[in-house]
This record gives structure tokens, C-alpha cells and sequence, in this order.
């Protein structure tokens, strides 16, 4: 079973070296947030089962933690490349 | 063959078909033209293999509070990375980049109805 969980961390690895290369080459910036969410995700999946190949299960809290991190990521990014700002309420016609 | 040698054999193809599709969408992402085709097959398969790995892992550990853990990294995955395409592709599209092809819609909407 430990060669299944090495065979799965490697092709994870390969995914996340393809993204990460689609975020670093991108022509525009949804280039980038689109390696950036696909980098995010799948490092999820790599904590996890780096956790199940070590046997330190409390790993699992990371992959948990960083799950909930990247969606709050993806999205301030978002905003913060359409805005311009964090701060704004977003409906520039009201002020 | 008894039934936990048949558990860890689903587990162990749940897994490998899974890093299998991961590294189809990182292909998908690095060759495909255009922003959107991207998000397409990026975010298909960052909902397809985490399901399928995620669901391996849970096969491995049984019954347990890990089981738990992993499942409720399986929910926030399967909600929030379509949430996060979506956003991406409306921004995209919000900030005038255009997708790729011709576009049909004009020709397919004055040849049925007007």
C-alpha cells in the first residue's frame, strides 16, 4: 500500500509542477489564479496523504486548515485584482 | 480474498485513477489556449481527483475520527474550488478577456427567432 500512497504523492507533484508552471508563465493574471487555485488544491490532497504515508495522522489538521485558507485566497486575490482595493464595498456607482 | 483485501484493492484503484486525473488536468492546464479551457480543465479534475483520493484515503483508515477529518476536507473541496472557478471565470470574462472561437450565439438567435 505504501507504493500506491508513493505512486499517488508523485503524480500529485507532477500536477503541481505543471500548475505552478501554468501560474509562473501565464500571459494575464487569471492565468496565474487559475495555476494558484489548482496549486492550492492539490497541495491539500499532498498533505493529506503525505500524512498517511508518514503515519502522523495530525497532518490531517494542516490539510483541513489549508483547505479552508486557499478558497479565502482565491477569492481576496479576485478582489483585490478587480478592485484594486480590499476595503471597497464593491458598488463603485453609489459613491 | 478476504473483505480487507478487497477494501485496500478499491482503495489502492480509487487512488491511482486519481493521480491519474491529476496529472490529466496539469497536462490540460499547461497545453490548453485560453483562460476558460484552462479553468476547465483545471477545475474538473481539482473536483474529480480529490473525490477519488480522498475517498481512497477514507477506504484505508476504517472507521475512525480521521475518517471524519478527511470527509469534511472532501466537503470544503467539493463546495469551495466551483465556487472559486466560477469567481475566476466571471472575473475573466467581467474584465474583457475573450474566449476563444467564434462567437454563434448572434447567428443561432436570429436564425430561430427573429
Amino acid at each position: 500500500m505504501d507504493t500506491v500512497l508513493l505512486g499517488t504523492i508523485l503524480a500529485v507533484f507532477t500536477t503541481m509542477a505543471l500548475s505552478l508552471w501554468r501560474a509562473l508563465a501565464g500571459p494575464s493574471v487569471y492565468d496565474t489564479i487559475v495555476g494558484v487555485n489548482a496549486f492550492g488544491t492539490k497541495t491539500v490532497l499532498l498533505v493529506a496523504l503525505i500524512s498517511f504515508f508518514t503515519g502522523h495522522h495530525d497532518l490531517i489538521d494542516v490539510a483541513l486548515v489549508y483547505a479552508l485558507i486557499n478558497f479565502i485566497a482565491v477569492i481576496a486575490v479576485l478582489k483585490l485584482v478587480r478592485q484594486r482595493d480590499l476595503a471597497t464595498s464593491g458598488s463603485q456607482d453609489e459613491r | 480474498m478476504s473483505v480487507e483485501f478487497i477494501i485496500q484493492l478499491i482503495a489502492a484503484l480509487m487512488l491511482g485513477i486519481g493521480g491519474i486525473f491529476a496529472i490529466i488536468g496539469g497536462i490540460g492546464l499547461m497545453r490548453f489556449p485560453d483562460v476558460f479551457t484552462r479553468l476547465h480543465a483545471g477545475s474538473i479534475t481539482d473536483t474529480l481527483a480529490p473525490l477519488l483520493i480522498i475517498g481512497g484515503l477514507v477506504l484505508l483508515v476504517g472507521f475512525d475520527l480521521l475518517t471524519f477529518k478527511l470527509l469534511a476536507i472532501l466537503f470544503f473541496l467539493l463546495f469551495t474550488t466551483p465556487v472559486a472557478s466560477h469567481a475566476t471565470a466571471r472575473a475573466a470574462l467581467a474584465a474583457g478577456v475573450q474566449p476563444l472561437g467564434e462567437d454563434t450565439r448572434d447567428t443561432g438567435a436570429s436564425t430561430s427567432k427573429s
